[in-house]
């Protein structure tokens, strides 16, 4: 689908074009560098941007394993429950550290997307809507990029820090355009082609982008159109990325950090989640794999977990420290739960219909547990809701208003599905 | 349920199903006691349960809050010995009319995975999650050596059956050799392929899942799963690794003919010179039995469900299975009796 831009006002062109300008004139050669400006902007951006920050333990994490333990029972498994943060609150002892941190998220115990599919699951969690073969509708953190992030933002707004791969964008922004594609860190690392080719001189380089600004300013004054600036301005943007490689480089945090959050792999990538929120970035999504556990789930749920316990919990703290806690609403979703039934081979299947979340911060009541499963977790008990309910409970939360309407090709399509609402009670 | 009662000849070609117990749990292992009177099992509600082979009377053994996993016995028969998921050693009077704990230890920081007792009855070995293998005093449950060194969770434990040495073999596929009079690492033996790191699923698959020694301790078996494609569906082959216990060479690998999707338990040399294993995964529950010098299994049978557990009777003719569908089966090596 062409990406039309929703927001066209004059007030919001010159007001990009201006921070660009200056963003071209610092890199042509004035005194203040890119990395300086950026650093000036920064407190104001932290103290007023709502961030979404979410976690995907992709392959479908078990709620039985995690938010809604069943000891005891003919699904429950071989974990016992743990008590937490919150009185009367048990969540699996598989994680014994966001157990301390429970008095600062909540837990939603009555999902039912009716969706046991990996690729639909997925679809339904992070665009609030069910797949549809004519429409495609934006990922949460597109939609985030787009509400929440400040112009003068010289980073991408949608990050995903995923395990393994190369990095590269994706294409999960649909009518909102390419600009807010998440763009992936594929292994904590710097996005791809930041770095100036083999044989490019810094000087070289400020002279080509020179050259191409003046093409580009003849250019405008005489055929400028939206797409030329969605041109320019994505060239601008990666210009700025390009000095902005340190961001990335969670190297730079200090070593006590770094021992706070472990060392593996997704240790390291939950303190580059926060770098890249404390620099600005509006959706940060964090990627933990794998959880499709059709064979010896109870071993695998142990290794994984245990390596997502601590530093989650480690981020959580520190979010609520660092005084980012009221600004970022934090979610963990995966594309659905898992059977209740142990399978066979002590495995446990896919699941979507009575399955779980966590979440707090930016605009969640804490503490909260909504809904809950029957005995042996089966069935939703009470207070049903699915995908639709979650993502306006999450736009919600971060003062988006979901009725809100993006001009997709000429039609007003509304951020979230008005067929469902926010869990208000879930709202602070 | 109907049983045979005299000991024929074996001849495992013509095993049959010779009786059948019912618990309404699935089961997770299965273990004859050294008399050979009762069969007893443990099932996903924590219970362990105890059949009388001579009348079929049940008699459940509740003190563990957790899945037990593994079984075993002083060599007199009168104490059993029962590891759980909940990191406890539970002391059991395996015979008396309504056996309750005589000791809880809380043996391992997560799941104590494995437990055995040495031949002379004088010490249990418990291994866990916490990488640790623990020596206890076999009557009072005393700790008497904790032995340190493998990096990862420990899945299987067996005392050689003439000398005072202890094998453990954990997650990635090493088994350690321990003094028992000095607690020192005194070899290790390689048994890599049964472990893999699957870069897709990000996570580890594997150990060892079974081991044995030869009756005159010769050789040492290592069951498990190999050749794995795909973690989180277990898709993989049965491997036996057989290995020279005084040189540590490996001496063989058996396999499958067919390429079983399935991990190998239950295994142990029969004093009939061959070695049983029992295979379990995707392609149902079977039974595999290979000769020394042959790579592949002589025989293969069918069981009739996947399988949880495998464990031989003392007569040598007998054999139990423990599956997810609550059921003991019993089963005899041998012909039917006319």
């Amino acid at each position: 689908m062409k990406c039309h831009y929703a927001c066209q006002s004059e007030e919001h062109l010159l007001a990009r074009r201006s921070f660009l300008g200056t963003l071209a004139g610092a890199a042509c050669g004035a005194s203040l560098g890119l990395p300086r400006l950026v650093q000036a902007a920064m407190p104001e951006l932290a103290g007023k941007q709502k961030h979404i920050l979410v976690f995907f333990l992709a392959g479908g994490v078990s709620q039985l394993e995690s938010w809604d333990p069943k000891p005891g029972t003919d699904t429950g498994g071989p974990f016992r429950a743990i008590p937490t943060s919150v009185p009367g609150t048990h969540i699996s002892e598989l994680l014994p550290h966001t157990a301390k941190q429970m008095h600062h998220l909540s837990i939603v115990r009555s999902i039912n997307t009716k969706e046991n599919d990996h690729g639909k699951g997925r679809y339904c969690m992070t665009t609030g809507r069910r797949q549809d073969p004519v429409a495609d509708y934006p990922h949460l953190g597109a939609v985030g990029a787009k509400m929440l992030s400040p112009e003068a933002l010289p980073l991408p707004g949608h990050i995903h820090i995923s395990p393994g791969g190369s990095g590269g964008s994706g294409s999960d922004a649909s009518f909102l355009g390419p600009r807010y594609a998440s763009i992936s860190l594929g292994n904590g690392k710097p996005p791809q082609n930041t770095e100036l080719p083999e044989g490019m001189s810094e000087v070289a380089d400020r002279k080509r982008n020179a050259f191409r600004s003046i093409v580009n300013g003849h250019f405008a004054r005489r055929r400028r159109t939206a797409d030329t600036d969605a041109f320019t301005s994505s060239f601008e943007q990666a210009q700025q990325l390009m000095t902005q490689r340190d961001v990335f480089d969670v190297a730079k945090e200090p070593q006590a950090d770094l021992d706070r959050y472990g060392d593996s792999e997704f240790g390291r990538h939950c303190l580059l989640a926060r770098r890249l929120l404390e620099h600005g970035v509006s959706c940060v999504q964090v990627n933990h794999s794998n959880y499709d556990t059709h064979y010896e789930n109870f071993d695998f749920h142990i290794e994984q977990l245990g390596e997502f316990d601590r530093p989650f919990a480690t981020l959580v703290a520190d979010l609520v420290d660092r005084g980012m806690w009221n600004d970022t609403l934090l979610v963990v979703m995966a594309e659905f739960g898992r059977t209740p039934k142990i399978n066979k081979r002590f495995g446990r299947d896919h699941w979507g219909k009575a399955w779980s979340v966590a979440l707090g911060g930016c605009g969640i009541q804490p503490s909260a547990v909504i809904g809950k499963t029957n005995a042996n977790g089966t069935e939703v008990a009470d207070r049903e809701v699915d995908h639709g309910h979650l993502f306006h409970t999450y736009l919600r939360a971060v003062g988006v208003d979901p009725a809100h309407k993006f001009d997709a090709g000429g039609r007003p399509i509304p951020v979230a599905d008005p067929a469902a609402a926010a869990i208000e009670e879930l709202l602070a | 349920m109907t049983s045979e009662a005299e000991v024929p000849a074996v001849d495992v070609q013509k095993i049959h199903k010779v009786g059948e117990y019912k618990h309404g749990s699935p089961l997770l292992t299965c273990r004859f006691d050294p008399s050979g009177q009762f069969v007893f099992a443990s099932a996903e509600d924590f219970s362990i349960q105890r059949w009388n082979l001579n009348d079929g009377k049940v008699t459940p053994l509740v003190g563990h809050e957790s899945w037990v996993w593994t079984l075993a016995f002083h060599p007199s028969g009168s104490t059993l010995y029962s590891s759980g998921y909940d990191g406890r050693l539970i002391y059991w009077d395996a015979t008396a009319e309504a056996p309750q704990p005589q000791h809880t230890i809380e043996a391992h920081d997560g799941w104590a995975r494995s437990v055995a007792v040495s031949p002379d009855g004088n010490l249990v070995a418990t291994v866990g999650n916490d990488h640790l293998v623990k020596l206890w005093n076999a009557v009072d449950g005393s700790l008497v050596d904790v032995l340190e060194g493998h990096t990862c969770h420990v899945y299987n434990v067996a005392f050689h059956p003439t000398l005072p040495l202890l094998v453990s073999g954990d997650l990635k596929g090493v088994v350690r050799l321990w003094d028992l009079a000095s607690g020192e690492e005194l070899r290790q033996f390689d048994a890599a392929p049964l472990w893999k790191y699957d870069g897709g699923f990000r996570a580890d698959i594997g150990g060892i899942r079974s081991i044995s020694f030869s009756a005159d301790g010769k050789y040492l078996a290592c069951g498990g799963i190999t050749e794995v494609s795909n973690a989180f569906a277990g898709i993989g082959t049965p491997l036996v690794l057989v290995f020279n216990f005084e040189t540590g060479e490996k001496v063989q690998s058996l396999m499958a003919k067919k390429k079983f999707r399935g991990k190998a338990t239950g295994v142990f040399f029969h004093a009939d010179q061959f070695v049983a294993g029992s295979t379990s995964g995707h392609d149902g529950g079977h039974l595999l039995v290979w000769k020394l010098d042959q790579k592949e299994e002589f025989f293969d049978f069918k069981f009739p469900d996947s399988i949880r557990a495998m464990d031989r009777h003392a007569d040598g003719v007998r054999l139990a299975t423990a599956d997810p569908g609550g059921n003991v089966l019993l089963w005899k090596m041998a012909a039917k009796a006319e």
